[in-house]
């Protein structure tokens, strides 16, 4: 039976590991490949990397960097921040990412995700959704890390994202983000209705209960999520887990 | 020439993963496009990510087809095929409406999944195998070990007895199939954490 995967979400600034509340309020985590090492022995389904400093640097994610986790990673990663060419994709893969996670480079240039789809295939490219609502209360997609605006309301752009050729969704709730009180299960649904191909949900989740209710509720096809998988107890120490895998098998049942 | 695991590049995907995981387990990898590695491998594996189509163009362009049918076919060196790699050995592929090596009397279909929305394509995560026909291949790996997939289409075999398990994705679908010295998955050994890594194993030591 398919069982939804389950990712951690490492934020990467300075080459340290940050975690976020609501997009600010960064806080040092610790070094990047030890956590690989440590998520590895954990046999976690997936990681996520995404320097959410290379877009305002006007680079994109350090290579040497991509192939050091490459060497220690014995699951699938994939790697976004600041991507926004074609030999680039080409550079991470080569350096051993699985998938390239696409963002503000979607929204500015949709035609980029065609290219790069064209190029690579479906499955190697995810674009990720950062949603706010801005003072109207109405939701839209940001960019530049929540910075900027967009003039895409979420599902909508994913559905334009859908078409160009993106193989896969993370959608992100910049108002759930660090907060662990549950993800944005109404925004979730919404889009993960909205197209055909995985959804995966990320912004929110405190606990283990939280990963089922976006899948059972919210129709994800894989949970992800930061601060639970960085974070023990009330007072947030900083402990890197992640639930055994017969946990996981019950959970989504 | 020292005898090696060659690792087939053909310029789709990344074989950093497969390499390491084949000199972790023997020592003896090498990813190579040349046909005297090829020809002269004790195992082959082919791996893959990427279009079907373009697969075929990249295998002509390094002039390595001719050489895996000679090293498959008539050598009968042990090849496994990963994913796209996999799709590579049967006779027809939908994606690119492409010809492949023919090895098997199977072809490669789209996902047409009823329930759009519990079941996305791609596949994309882990998932178990129901075992058609025992193999060697799954020695030691307990029944219920999940695999990694991801893939927008799969194999439809002609023959049952090429196929050596299935998996539920909506439908069942043919994931792992095995004839004669041909060995293939659609699921990626290399990224399945230890199921994955003793299947591996099981294929260099058969």
């Amino acid at each position: 039976m398919f069982r939804p995967r389950v990712i951690p979400v490492l934020l990467l600034k300075n080459q340290g590991l940050v975690k976020s509340v609501k997009f600010k309020k960064f806080r040092y985590i610790g070094d990047p490949i030890n956590a690989v090492k440590v998520f590895n022995d954990l046999r976690v389904d997936e990681l996520v990397f995404l320097d959410i400093s290379a877009n305002r640097e006007n680079r994109s994610i350090p290579l040497d960097f991509i192939s050091r986790v490459g060497d220690e990673a014995n699951m699938p990663f994939s790697v976004g921040g600041g991507i926004r060419s074609i030999k680039e994709i080409q550079q991470i893969i080569s350096a051993g990412a699985e998938k390239v996670i696409l963002n503000t480079s979607a929204a500015e240039n949709p035609l980029f995700v065609k290219q790069a789809s064209d190029e690579f295939g479906s499955s190697t490219i995810a674009v990720s959704i950062d949603v706010k609502k801005n003072i109207f209360g109405k939701e839209f997609t940001y960019i530049y890390s929540g910075k900027n605006i967009t003039k895409y309301e979420p599902v909508s752009f994913v559905k334009l994202m859908e078409e160009m050729g993106a193989g896969e969704i993370i959608i992100n709730s910049i108002e759930h983000d660090g907060m662990m009180q549950g993800y944005n299960i109404s925004l979730i649904r919404r889009v993960s209705e909205a197209v055909r191909i995985p959804v995966v949900a990320l912004g929110g989740a405190g606990n283990n209960n939280d990963l089922r209710n976006a899948v059972k509720e919210g129709i994800a096809s894989a949970v992800a999520a930061g601060s639970l998988f960085v974070y023990h107890g009330p007072r947030r120490a900083v402990l890197i887990n992640y639930p055994e895998n017969g946990v996981l098998d019950l959970l989504f049942k | 020439m020292h005898q090696k695991t060659v690792i087939v590049n053909y310029g789709m995907g990344n074989l950093n993963s497969v390499y390491r995981i084949v000199n972790d387990i023997k020592g003896d990898a090498v990813v190579s496009s040349n046909p005297e590695d090829i020809l002269g491998a004790t195992k082959i594996i082919l791996p893959g990510v990427g279009h079907f189509g373009k697969a075929v163009a990249n295998l002509e362009k390094l002039n390595i087809w001719d050489t895996l049918n000679v090293a498959v076919l008539e050598k009968k060196i042990p090849i496994l095929g990963i994913c796209l790699g996999m799709q590579l050995m049967v006779s027809h592929s939908e994606e690119g409406d492409a010809k492949g090596f023919n090895w098997f009397d199977a072809n490669i279909v789209k996902f047409k999944v009823r329930d759009h929305l519990q079941f996305k394509v791609p596949q994309m995560g882990w998932n178990n195998l129901i075992i058609e026909n025992e193999s060697p291949l799954f020695n030691g790996i307990p029944g219920d070990a999940l695999y990694f997939f991801i893939h927008s289409y799969h194999i439809k075999c002609n023959n049952k007895e090429d196929i050596l398990a299935k998996t539920e994705y909506d439908y069942f679908f043919t994931s792992a199939i095995h004839k004669n010295n041909i060995f293939g998955t659609q699921f990626h050994p290399e990224k399945s954490h230890d199921s994955g890594k003793k299947l591996l194993c099981n294929f260099l030591n058969l």
